[in-house]
């Protein structure tokens, strides 16, 4: 005959399963609640945009959409490679290159801001890695900030002109998202 | 309910319905005969208004949603032909947007009301803390109704916003991505954000009622912080309080009605007349005036992570402020010392609403460092040690002693000339 102690005992135990079991049940029933505020897939879907490269002149820059977010592409003039070059590492608050077509610990030199062969282009998403505004510095007349390349104008973020963070509250560098070149003049992102 | 019931229900229908559901019952006990303290004064009518501006809010609210439309192309165009074309549609939006700070007016009143009286001490934590639950709602509502304009301060105050949650550690980016439905503020976005501003003032519903209900457990406090000791203390809520709350609302009504029809704007951002544009950020942005303390301690903190948790902190510390003031006397009135420091705490809280609307640069990033430390000062340092060294005055013995029993040449509560020949003035 069972003591009372283990009549409790069992009884915990079918108590403590069904209630597991229910927990689980639950959960899975609560996933595609959560779940169904990702991104749907024709969101996911509008992956590549391409880019005829050959209309910008040296010096000037373009914005393009790419997943419903800016895209940066600068021309870069001679002067403005050498000055982002010419940085040390250690003037970076942020030292990694953030450049999606390369190993995600490569350092942010200007030439891992960009691709071989083609360092006069710098292809950035363009919204400020602090709280997300769209920087100034496209524009002619545009300001752009202390170090020549863009300023963010929602809490003073200044970029240089590798896009990359140099002063103000962003933690990180602009990201460089994937592109390639399929020809000379035209930009494949994404 | 904490009092005895004195409800009589009349013979007949009355009678049938009380035995079956006591909501009748329940009212009289609660709105009518409610016993509240003889001495409230008029920052005890804040509640009221309170009700009324959630109601505002929910009935111009359920009117405007008749014709708006939640999509990204045709939201901006929608709002405006509530401005231009719909009947009375100009009423109603000035209304539910100038309600919205209003409400916040209120709310931010009731608050200092609060802190000024001890209301959130013992046994009133838990009343406390679904107030400030309730602010939290608020904030979430306000937040996602101005959005639903779709104009460029909308666009980008849901951009910064939601960007607050990339400071989280690891899981932040997946959590944004998750919060907009896309890889950026889109049309999933403002979808979400007009069902759940429908759905929230409803929750905000409840957690009034729950509010009231533990209101009504140990009941009100007072200007002089001292239980209610006898009957003598209280008067039935009606008819003496509903004409207080009554003629208060009226009041509040009037400056309310006054921001509607002459300077419905003057809260509102001129950019968010010009449609959302994605690709362009406006060159200053600033939150509603009713964020604005919040934004200023955001952007005092020079770290982005840091930052964000300064600012949920801010709010959330008030959930410990009935454990950090050690002090066991309630009204301020009788806190030579604490009086001091609720002034300067108030002058700070407007001072970093002051800033929040300046850019964070020179003297107004220091000034806005200074307020935002001395905010946290005030719960984790100040309000433990005054309650520890002040010698609080001497309480009176009940309310109906202090209010009733005042002796007219004490030189009291009234200047002695007045009180001299009381019988001039019948
Ligand atoms: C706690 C209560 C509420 C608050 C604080 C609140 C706040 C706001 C705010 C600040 C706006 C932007 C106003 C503007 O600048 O035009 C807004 C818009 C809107 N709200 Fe609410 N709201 C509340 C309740 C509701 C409810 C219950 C509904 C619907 C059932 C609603 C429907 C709308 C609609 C359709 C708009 C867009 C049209 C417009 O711009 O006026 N609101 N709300
Ligand atoms: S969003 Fe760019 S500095 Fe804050």
């Amino acid at each position: 005959m069972a003591t009372e102690t283990d009549d409790s005992t069992r009884r915990d135990f079918l108590m403590i399963a069904a209630g597991s079991f229910a927990a689980v049940g639950a959960a899975a029933g609560l996933w595609p609640l959560i779940d169904q505020m990702n991104p749907d897939a024709s969101t996911l879907s509008l992956g590549t945009t391409e880019v005829d490269l050959s209309p910008i002149e040296e010096g000037q820059a373009i914005t393009v959409v790419w997943r419903g977010k800016p895209v940066f592409i600068r021309h870069r003039t001679a002067e403005e490679i050498e000055a982002a070059k010419a940085v040390e590492m250690d003037q970076l608050p942020d030292p990694l290159a953030r450049n999606a077509n390369v190993s995600t610990d490569a350092l942010a030199t200007d030439v891992n801001r960009t691709q071989t062969g083609q360092e006069k282009w710098l292809v950035l998403i363009g919204i400020c890695t602090h709280l997300g505004c769209i920087p100034k510095g496209q524009r002619i007349g545009d300001s752009k900030g202390e170090f020549d390349g863009w300023f963010c104008p929602c809490h003073g973020s200044h970029y240089d002109t590798a896009g990359r963070i140099r002063k103000g509250p962003a933690p990180r560098n602009l990201d460089v998202p994937t592109f390639s070149f399929v020809s000379d003049d035209v930009l494949r992102i994404g | 309910m904490a009092h005895q019931s004195t409800y009589q229900p009349k013979p007949g229908l009355d009678k049938w319905l009380d035995d079956r559901l006591p909501v009748m019952r329940m009212a009289h006990d609660t709105m009518l005969d409610f016993p509240t303290p003889r001495n409230l004064n008029y920052f005890w009518t804040f509640g009221g208004i309170l009700t009324f501006c959630l109601m505002v809010q929910i009935i111009t609210g359920i009117v405007l949603a008749m014709h708006y439309t939640p999509h990204v192309d045709m939201a901006f165009a929608s709002v405006e032909r509530i401005m231009r074309d719909v009947n009375w549609g100009w009423l109603l939006r000035y209304t539910h947007a100038v309600g919205a700070s209003m409400f916040f007016v209120a709310v931010y009143i009731h608050m200092f009301r609060g802190m000024y009286y001890g209301s959130y001490k013992a046994p009133r934590e838990v009343l406390w803390f679904l107030g400030v639950i309730i602010l939290l709602l608020m904030m979430a509502t306000a937040f996602m109704g101005y959005v639903l304009v779709w104009g460029q301060m909308s666009f980008w105050a849901a951009t910064v916003i939601t960007n607050l949650f990339s400071a989280v550690p690891f899981v932040g980016e997946p959590i944004v991505t998750w919060l907009w439905g896309g890889f950026a503020v889109d049309n999933p976005t403002l979808n979400r954000f007009f069902a759940l501003h429908y759905l929230l003032p409803f929750a905000l519903l409840g957690v009034v009622g729950l509010h009231i209900w533990a209101l009504h457990v140990p009941g009100n406090n007072n200007p002089i912080g001292v239980d209610v000791k006898s009957k003598k203390d209280t008067l039935p809520f009606h008819p003496y309080y509903t004409l207080k709350d009554g003629f208060a609302i009226a009041v509040f009504a009037l400056l309310f009605a006054m921001l509607v029809f002459y300077a419905p704007n003057y809260l509102n951002h001129a950019d968010n007349y010009i449609e959302a544009n994605p690709l362009q950020t406006p060159p200053h942005i600033v939150p509603e005036w009713y964020f604005l303390p919040f934004y200023a301690i955001l952007r005092a903190v020079p770290d982005k992570f840091l930052g964000v948790v300064a600012m949920f902190g801010s709010i959330l510390i008030l959930f410990l402020l009935p454990w950090f003031d050690t002090s066991r006397v309630k009204s301020g009135t009788y806190r030579p010392l604490f009086k001091w420091f609720f002034v300067i705490f108030v002058f700070v809280c407007l001072g970093l609403g002051y800033l929040g609307a300046k850019p964070a640069e020179g003297g107004y990033l220091t000034m806005g460092r200074i307020f935002t430390t001395y905010y946290f000062l005030h719960f984790l340092v100040i309000l433990p040690i005054i309650g520890l060294i002040e010698t609080p005055k001497k309480l009176p013995n009940s309310i109906s002693e202090a209010v009733l029993d005042d002796p007219p040449d004490s030189g009291g509560a009234q200047p002695s000339g007045a009180a001299a020949s009381p019988e001039k003035r019948l």
